[in-house]
């Protein structure tokens, strides 16, 4: 499990689960018990080694980490300045970092006696790691998923269903992420005494964001050191994607003390920002509460939650992880956007110069590098986290290639 | 103490209410369900039927804590355009007429924190009450200073999850009255215990003097009659919404639901301590 990072610049979040302003716990009376639990739970295991060894027996065992960290030689010359590395999370078990987050909070649901794991999906990663994990530790297992997402996204919900987990589509609001999402609170609401909510992603009301942060940032841990072995020094810049934020903290918080590596994010920048066409929260939003936290949101000026764009279902999402909020603010770290076609264009060219097919997400992050690695020194180092694969994006891209599979 | 006249409509009605050794019914519906066209008239029926406290759901987009019946009010309400100004604007058209029966919001924080200056705009438009369905003690500090400013009172939910350490702390810093979450789950949900329920408001009752009034999963005057006895208020808001949702002219709805209130109404009264 994550190491707690302690000093005294960064010690983010408070006992109340506040990451400067953002975060805290917004949530019906109900649920404050099961949250109390959760923290002391996740307080206890933390500490205990026993957990620990469980949690890397099954990261080691089950997922095949630690991932590696590759040179992306052929993408580096082709754009003609930094040189780019990549941490695979690609090759995890399932296709993305979704699964470490998963299996620890499976483990967790262990602890508390709890049979049944409710998850929320978009694209379908998390909802598949979530039930991966449920197969694996015999846990039932409920999915719920907006009903668009469940046209569009067949393949996952198949997938889903031959490990033996429910998809229950959701008709309500929009229909996608952030209807799945309600939908998964008024499950718990309703079960909290047997079921554990696996929250996808850093938001949530705390601890979700701590507890995803925390178990998302071996994907850092192991960078950070691979890097020092492969380079003898950090990079100069860390880039992800953002949707609710999992794979972008996992990877950043354990550079956020190293004040030499500029952190970037990446948000869906869908047909543009200035089209309000997008789920850019950070670059276009504003302050409100949504999903048991504050932090920016897609909202109108009566507070109605905006429907969201983007060409990938898992960063179509009006909110954003508090914690991102926080690096905002204190200019820890910045936050940029890629459309829909600058982030199609980057999925073609890691294709073709690197035989990786990175997911559509992840391709956010690439279109950043493709925008600014050339104007950048030789001798700089970008540290991009690959977060996912892009199988479960073909028929997209087909589509969009007027191909009909 | 202050006197009579400057007491809360809340204080007020809680007061004459216990006098008549009579228990209050509580409404919800949603403002702007169907249109902002029916809202006056639908509040004046429940009224007329015999309802003391009308509380008025915010209509929002991702409500959280509500099942079907209040989701699809939410959404009806959207769709004809209903804001928080909107709300605002209903209620001082209904003030005009009424300047007697409290009125309770009830909604999600995100609808507030988008109105600059909403305690001051609740209070002059005839709000006494304030229900913030995520809004914990914990997060409520900031915002029960401005209401109180306002003379609007903050109104808390305890929950059957709620241990008896928190409901002392909850109690402390809670006014107008206390609500009462009757079950685990959604609004309109059906596994209601009523024994469980019972119990439970006891303890509270000894913790407080507030007023306490029981929801979640009350639908029919059964229920009601189960509960009056043991607590200050029912609330009833899924059945009413049902009433809503079948649709028709701002007069039919509101006839369905004054016949409904009345008929909780006998059912409340029939349990009357002699
Ligand atoms: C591969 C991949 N990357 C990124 C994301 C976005 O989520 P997050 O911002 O939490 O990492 C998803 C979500 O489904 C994903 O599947």
């Amino acid at each position: 499990m994550a190491e707690k990072i302690e000093t005294e610049f960064y010690d983010a979040p408070s006992k109340g689960g506040y990451f400067g302003e953002y975060g805290g716990r917004f949530v019906a009376e109900t649920l404050t018990h099961a949250l109390n639990e959760l923290s002391d739970l996740y307080d206890k295991a933390q500490r205990d080694p026993q957990f620990k060894r469980e949690f890397h027996h099954d990261l080691n065992h089950f997922v095949g980490r630690p991932t590696s960290l590759y040179f992306a030689k052929r993408f580096t010359g082709l754009l003609g300045g930094a040189k780019v590395y990549l941490k695979r999370e690609d090759l995890n078990h399932t296709g993305a970092h979704k699964i470490c987050n998963t299996v620890g909070q499976a483990l967790l649901a262990k602890r508390m006696g709890k049979p049944r794991v409710i998850a929320e999906t978009g694209a379908g990663q998390h909802g598949v790691a979530t039930a991966t994990i449920a197969a694996r530790l015999g846990l039932e297992c409920d999915v719920y998923m907006g009903a668009e997402d469940v046209k569009r996204q067949s393949l996952n919900v198949y997938r889903m269903k031959l490990m033996g987990a429910n998809v229950i589509p959701v008709s309500s609001g929009s229909r996608t992420l952030k209807d799945a999402l309600n939908e998964a609170m008024r499950d718990w609401v309703t079960n909290v005494d047997n079921t554990h909510y696996i929250i996808g992603t850093v938001a949530g009301p705390h601890p979700y964001p701590m507890i995803v942060r925390d178990f998302a940032s071996v994907i850092g841990q192991e960078a950070r050191a691979q890097m020092l072995e492969r380079e003898g020094r950090l990079p100069d810049t860390v880039v992800a994607c953002v949707g609710g934020g999992s794979n972008a903290m996992g990877i950043f918080y354990p550079f956020v003390n190293d004040s030499s590596v500029s952190l970037v994010g990446v948000e869906a920048g869908g047909n543009g920002l200035q089209t309000g066409e997008h789920a850019a929260p950070l670059n276009e939003g504003k302050v409100g509460v949504l999903h048991g936290n504050r932090t920016y949101l897609m909202c109108d000026d009566d507070g109605q939650i905006n429907e969201t764009h983007s060409i990938s279902a898992g960063l179509d999402y009006p909110g954003v992880g508090p914690e991102h909020a926080h690096l905002k603010d204190i200019g820890r770290a910045t936050y940029s956007s890629a459309t829909d076609v600058e982030a199609m264009e980057a999925f073609r060219m890691m294709n073709k110069s690197e035989g990786i097919l990175a997911a559509l997400e992840t391709s956010h992050a690439l279109a950043w590098v493709v925008k600014n690695a050339p104007a950048m020194k030789e001798s700089e180092i970008i540290l991009v986290n690959l977060s996912g694969r892009g199988d479960k994006d073909i028929l997209t891209v087909a589509e969009i290639d007027g191909i009909t599979l | 103490m202050s006197s009579a006249s400057d007491q809360s409509r809340l204080t007020k009605t809680f007061t004459e209410l216990r006098r008549n050794k009579s228990k209050a019914l509580v409404s919800f519906i949603t403002v702007g369900d169907p249109s902002l066209d029916h809202t006056l008239e639908c509040l004046q029926g429940l009224v007329e039927g015999g309802v003391d406290i009308l509380e008025l759901g915010i209509p929002f987009s991702d409500p959280e804590a509500e099942g079907p019946s209040i989701q699809a009010a939410n959404e009806r309400a959207l769709k004809g355009g209903a804001t928080l100004k909107d709300v605002l604007d209903q209620v001082k058209l209904f003030r005009k007429k009424n300047t007697d029966t409290p009125i309770v919001l009830m909604g999600y924080l995100n609808s507030i924190i988008a109105m600059s200056d909403f305690e001051k705009r609740a209070s002059e438009a005839g709000v006494d009450g304030l229900i913030m369905v995520n809004l914990p003690p914990e997060e409520g500090e900031k915002i029960a200073q401005p209401l109180a400013a306002q003379s609007i009172d903050l109104i808390y939910l305890l929950a059957p999850t709620t241990t008896k350490e928190r409901s002392k702390e909850i109690v402390e810093v809670a006014s107008g009255f206390l609500y009462y979450v009757s079950l685990k789950g959604i609004t309109g949900a059906d596994h209601f215990d009523s024994v469980e329920v019972t119990r439970k408001v006891k303890e509270l009752k000894e913790l407080t003097d507030l007023p306490i009034c029981v929801g979640f999963g009350i639908k029919d005057g059964e229920t009601a009659k189960k509960i009056a006895p043991h607590a200050d208020g029912i609330v009833v808001g899924s059945a009413f919404v049902d009433l809503v949702a079948k649709g028709g002219s701002p007069t039919e709805i509101s006839a369905r639901l004054k016949e409904k209130a009345s008929e909780l109404r006998v059912s409340i009264d029939s349990t009357k301590a002699p």
